[in-house]
This record gives structure tokens, sequence and C-alpha cells, in this order.
């Protein structure tokens, strides 16, 4: 398997990309900003598709707009929890203006540049050049080593906002601080699985990791973890099976890996409630 | 006349141009489907925004989407695909919104991997269909060409039934809506009726998507009811505000595309963003208005 070229490449984005993401996907999760991540994923599509109209690199177009509308969401959402409304409202648009880009590249461009489209909603970590996922590594390495350096404040702004804002936490640099890195998360992993996708590579292992376990260190580790699996056994899987999409096993395998939890959880979650007496208030588990 | 010569050309003339865009059966069709669309759509979305279940219409609406490549793969009807997946997918949203116990966090961890995996399993669909790439563009952003009389008969039907439904369950769903807690404690069967609105709101979304496209029914969905909620939180003028906002957007949506190179989808949700913004900054600015009057003046 090692033996082609395209396998190493991806191996060496995928692998970066899914830590990237699992560590980021825990915070996702845990400060309840799936919804928000989901619209950064759709800002993701538009932002390429708008860059492949222009002609330009389709990774600026991925990094420009998403970090620019997770600056936005960051600085306007001024409470904690950003409405849904508010972001579907605005994602639909956002969406919209993807149609029309991908009608103007589409008409612009003579014959079958459907392709590019298909890439950026679906990825193509199968297709990456060397140069490419070297880029794609480094960067993923870079968001993980900062999403780690400020995972303590993060943690704490998460867990207890009011008690870290007491305690003069900036609660809000922090909050935007974690939307620029989770755009440049969203930007890498467009690549890997696609706009589409990605939400999966987020959502599914921090939504697992907070599942199996309570400890919030022991749960950022696991998430990182769970990605990675996912994406490991994606490749395999796709490389053993040529008819499978890559993005799709990586998903396929990350959804597994939280029902499997969400199921684990319920089990123990019935025989706890069949106890006689209550272990623990609900609302200190979580902690 | 000009007009029955040329397919896009806008005269600036409102009846030869509005006899233009009704000159082809497919333009009459689609705004009748369209018609039914928004109605069904600004009625169930105005409730899908009362009970703040975006995130779970999204979902539902991406999930129309492996539900059509998967049915254009087997060969069978694309409606059956979009109906088919919505129901399930409505089943499921609704299991994993009630078992889910620790909290809203794990909630939207759940429904966001469903609609991932949705997608992924739409792609598969698709690329073991073997690169029908402009069905994908069309099954995802939509289309208003490819509508039949016989689609429209069927989307009548769909949409009188939701209706119906929707005025039978409307005014307990109001109440567990609005106040979930009082109404379990009057006995008002809150987990049926949640499950019977994400029916309802997947039906409503399989019929927009055959429209819309799966990506954008979450527009003609969320935008509509969301402007007529920051104007009126009263039920019956605000479900009317909505339908009439959804109805609107719709058809300009349609007049402008069959007149312009860019996809009606383009337009829709532009235009209902466009409404959107404009209503919200107008109220802000009320409010200011308001708040600016010196002490003691007649509000």
């Amino acid at each position: 398997m090692f033996a082609h070229e395209f396998m190493r490449n991806a191996f060496l984005a995928g692998t970066f990309v899914a830590v990237a993401c699992g560590l980021a996907g825990y915070f996702v999760v845990l400060r309840s900003q799936v919804f928000a991540g989901d619209a950064l994923s759709h800002v993701a599509f538009t932002g390429a598709l708008a860059a492949a109209a222009a002609g330009v690199d389709i990774r600026l177009g991925l990094f420009v707009a998403t970090i620019a509308v997770a600056l936005g969401m960051g600085l306007l959402g001024d409470r904690a929890r950003p409405d849904d409304v508010v972001i579907g409202s605005v994602f639909a648009w956002v969406l919209g203006l993807g149609a029309l880009f991908l009608s103007i590249f589409v008409s612009g461009s003579s014959g079958s540049n459907g392709t590019a489209a298909v890439r950026v909603l679906f990825g193509s970590i199968l297709g990456l050049s060397a140069v490419d996922a070297r880029f794609a590594a480094v960067i993923a390495i870079l968001v993980a080593l900062a999403l780690l350096a400020i995972a303590r404040p993060l943690l704490f702004a998460s867990l207890d906002p009011d008690v870290a804002g007491s305690l003069g936490l900036p609660l809000r640099a922090v909050g935007v601080g974690f939307f620029v890195l989770l755009a440049v998360v969203a930007a890498e992993a467009t690549q890997a699985v696609g706009a589409l996708l990605l939400l999966g590579l987020l959502a599914a292992p921090g939504g697992a990791a907070r599942l199996l376990t309570d400890s919030p260190w022991r749960g950022l580790a696991l998430s990182a973890v769970l990605a990675l699996a996912s994406m490991w056994g994606g490749l395999v899987l796709s490389y053993e099976i040529v008819s499978l999409p890559p993005s799709f096993a990586v998903i396929a395998i990350a959804s597994a890996l939280f029902a499997f939890a969400a199921l684990r959880a319920r089990l123990r979650s019935g025989n706890r409630s069949a106890a006689p007496v209550p272990l623990m208030n609900r609302g200190e588990a979580d902690l | 006349m000009s007009t029955t010569t040329e397919l896009a050309g806008l005269s600036w003339h409102p009846v030869s141009d509005f006899e233009a865009l009704t000159e082809f059966p497919f333009m009459v069709q689609a705004l009748q489907a369209g018609t039914i669309v928004a109605v069904m759509a600004g009625t169930i979305g105005w409730f899908m925004v009362l009970r703040r279940q975006v995130f779970a219409g999204h979902t539902l609406s991406v999930i129309a989407f492996p539900g059509a490549a998967g049915a254009t793969l087997a060969g069978l009807p694309l409606a059956l695909g979009y109906f088919g997946a919505c129901g399930v997918g409505a089943l499921v949203l609704s299991r994993v919104s009630r078992s889910e116990e620790s909290g809203l966090s794990s909630e939207s961890a759940a429904i966001g991997t469903v609609g991932a995996f949705g997608l992924g399993l739409g792609f598969l669909f698709v690329s073991l269909y073997g690169g029908q790439l402009t069905s994908l563009e069309s099954l995802l952003f939509g289309t208003f060409l490819g509508i039949t009389a016989a689609q429209v008969q069927t989307l009548l039907w769909i949409g009188l039934a939701a209706l119906a439904i929707l005025a039978l369950i409307g005014r307990p769903l109001l109440f567990a809506s609005v106040d979930g807690a009082v109404a379990r404690a009057a006995g008002v069967p809150a987990e049926a009726l949640a499950l019977a609105f994400l029916l309802l709101l997947g039906l409503a979304v399989a019929a927009t998507a055959e429209i819309t496209g799966a990506l954008l029914v979450f527009a003609l969905l969320v935008t509509p009811a969301a402007t007529a909620q920051q104007v009126t939180a009263r039920p019956g003028p605000g479900l009317a505000l909505s339908v009439a906002l959804a109805l609107a957007v719709t058809w300009l949506g349609l007049g402008i595309a069959y007149f312009s190179p860019y996809p009606v989808g383009f337009w829709v949700t532009s235009l209902s963003f466009g409404l959107y913004l404009v209503v919200r900054l107008l109220l802000i600015a009320l409010a200011r208005l308001h708040h600016s009057q010196p002490l003691g003046a007649p509000a």
C-alpha cells in the first residue's frame, strides 16, 4: 500500500488533519458549537468555489473565507451561544452564493470542470501532490499545537464560563481565537474529506469522546485518537475496496464509532438508573 | 413579438414579460410547484423556527440528498428517494434527540454526525452510479426545468395532506413548543407531537428538495419564518407573513432565474436573506427611535 506515492501523501496529510480535527472537534462539541462548525464547512465550500471561479488557488479562497466568517461569528455573537436561527439564515445564503459561483465556474470554463466542485464538496485526499500533502501536514501540526497551547483556558471557559469570566479570563478573546483555529481546521479538512463531510470528522469523534469519558483531558486525547483511527481505517478500506470513496469510508467509520459510544452510554445510564442510590448528580458528572 | 423568439429577453414591460414567463409549460409547472412548496415551507418552517429545531431541519434537508442519489442508483423514481430518506431521517432524529440524556452538546453532535454520514452515503451512491456530475449538481442545488405536470399533482396532494395534519395538531403543537413543561403537565403528548412534527418537517423538506435541491431547502424553511418571527410573535399573523414571504421569494426567484444565467437557488436564497436583513435593520432602527424619545413622551 505504501509503495504508491499517492497513498503516502494521503497518509501524511490525513494523519495530521485528523488529529487537528479531533482536537478541535472535542471543543466544538463541548461548547455546543456543532451548528457553527457546520456553517463554517459551508462557507469553506463557497470560498473555494469563489476562488475557482476567479481563477486563483482554491486554498486561498478556503482560508480567507473561513477565517473571515469565523472572525465575524466570533465578534458578532456577543452571547455565549450564538442564535441558531441567525446562523441558519446566514449560511442558507452563503450556500446560495456557492451555487452561483459553481454555475459561473462551470459555464466559464469549457469542458468537464464539474470535477472541481465535486473535489471541494467531497474531498480528494488521494489526489494530493507531495507538496500539497506536506503543506497540509505543516498547517495541521501548527493548528494542533496552537489548540493544545490554549487548551487550558479554553476548557475552563467552555466548562464554566461564569467562573472563568469572574476570574478575569478574556472570554471573548478566547472564543474568537478558537473560532479562527476552527476555521483553519475546516479549510484544511475540506481538502481531505470535503466541505460537506468535514462536520462528521469534527462532531463524531468529539461527541464520542464526550460520551465515553467525563474527564476533559482524557476526552481531548480520546477525540484525537478516534479521529485518527477513522482516517487511517478509512484510507485502508478505500485502498482495499476500489469503488469506495475515501471520504465516505472515513465518515462511515467515525459515525460507527459515535454510534458505538452512544449505545454504550445508554446501556450504562440504564444500569445506573436501575441502581438504588444515584451516585452522582448529572450536572456534576459532566464536569 | 420579440418575446416569442427570445427565450431570455427581459423587455421591462410587465405584461409581455409575464407572457414570456408563462409561455412554456415547464415554467408554468415550476411556478405551480413553487407555490405549493412555498406555502408548505412557510407554515412548517414557522413552527421549526419557533421550536428552535433549525439544526434538525438542516440535517433533514441534507438527508434528502442520499435519498435522491440512492433512488437514481436503484432506478427508482426520485420522489420515492426523497420521501423515503426524509421519513427515515425524521425517525432517526427523533430517537437521537429523545434518547440523549447528557445534554444539548451530545445531541447536536449526534445530529451533526447523522447529517455528515447521510451526505457521505449520498456521495457513495453518486460515485457508484458513475460520474453523472451534472445530476449531482442539480440534486444538491436544484433545478426547476424538469418538473412535470404529474409531479405538480403529487406535490399538491402532499401539500394538502401536510397542511391538514398541521391544522389538526397545530394548537397542541404550539402549546408544546412555547412551553413544553406546562404543556406536558396539562396532558399534551409532547413526545408524540415532536415525532409527528419531525415527520411533517421531513415531508416538507422532501417536497421542497425536488425544486431547490437538498442544500438550499433550508433557505425556504428558515429565512421567511425567521423574518416573520422578528416582526410578530403572534401565531396567526406570523404564519401568514411567513407564507407570504416564502411565496414572494419563490415567485421572484423563479422569475429572475428565468431571465438570468444564474441558478434559481442563488436568487431564492439571496432574496430571502436580503429581506431578512432589511427587516432586521428596520426593526433595530425603529427600536433606536423609540428609545431616543424623551422621557415621559407618549409611547
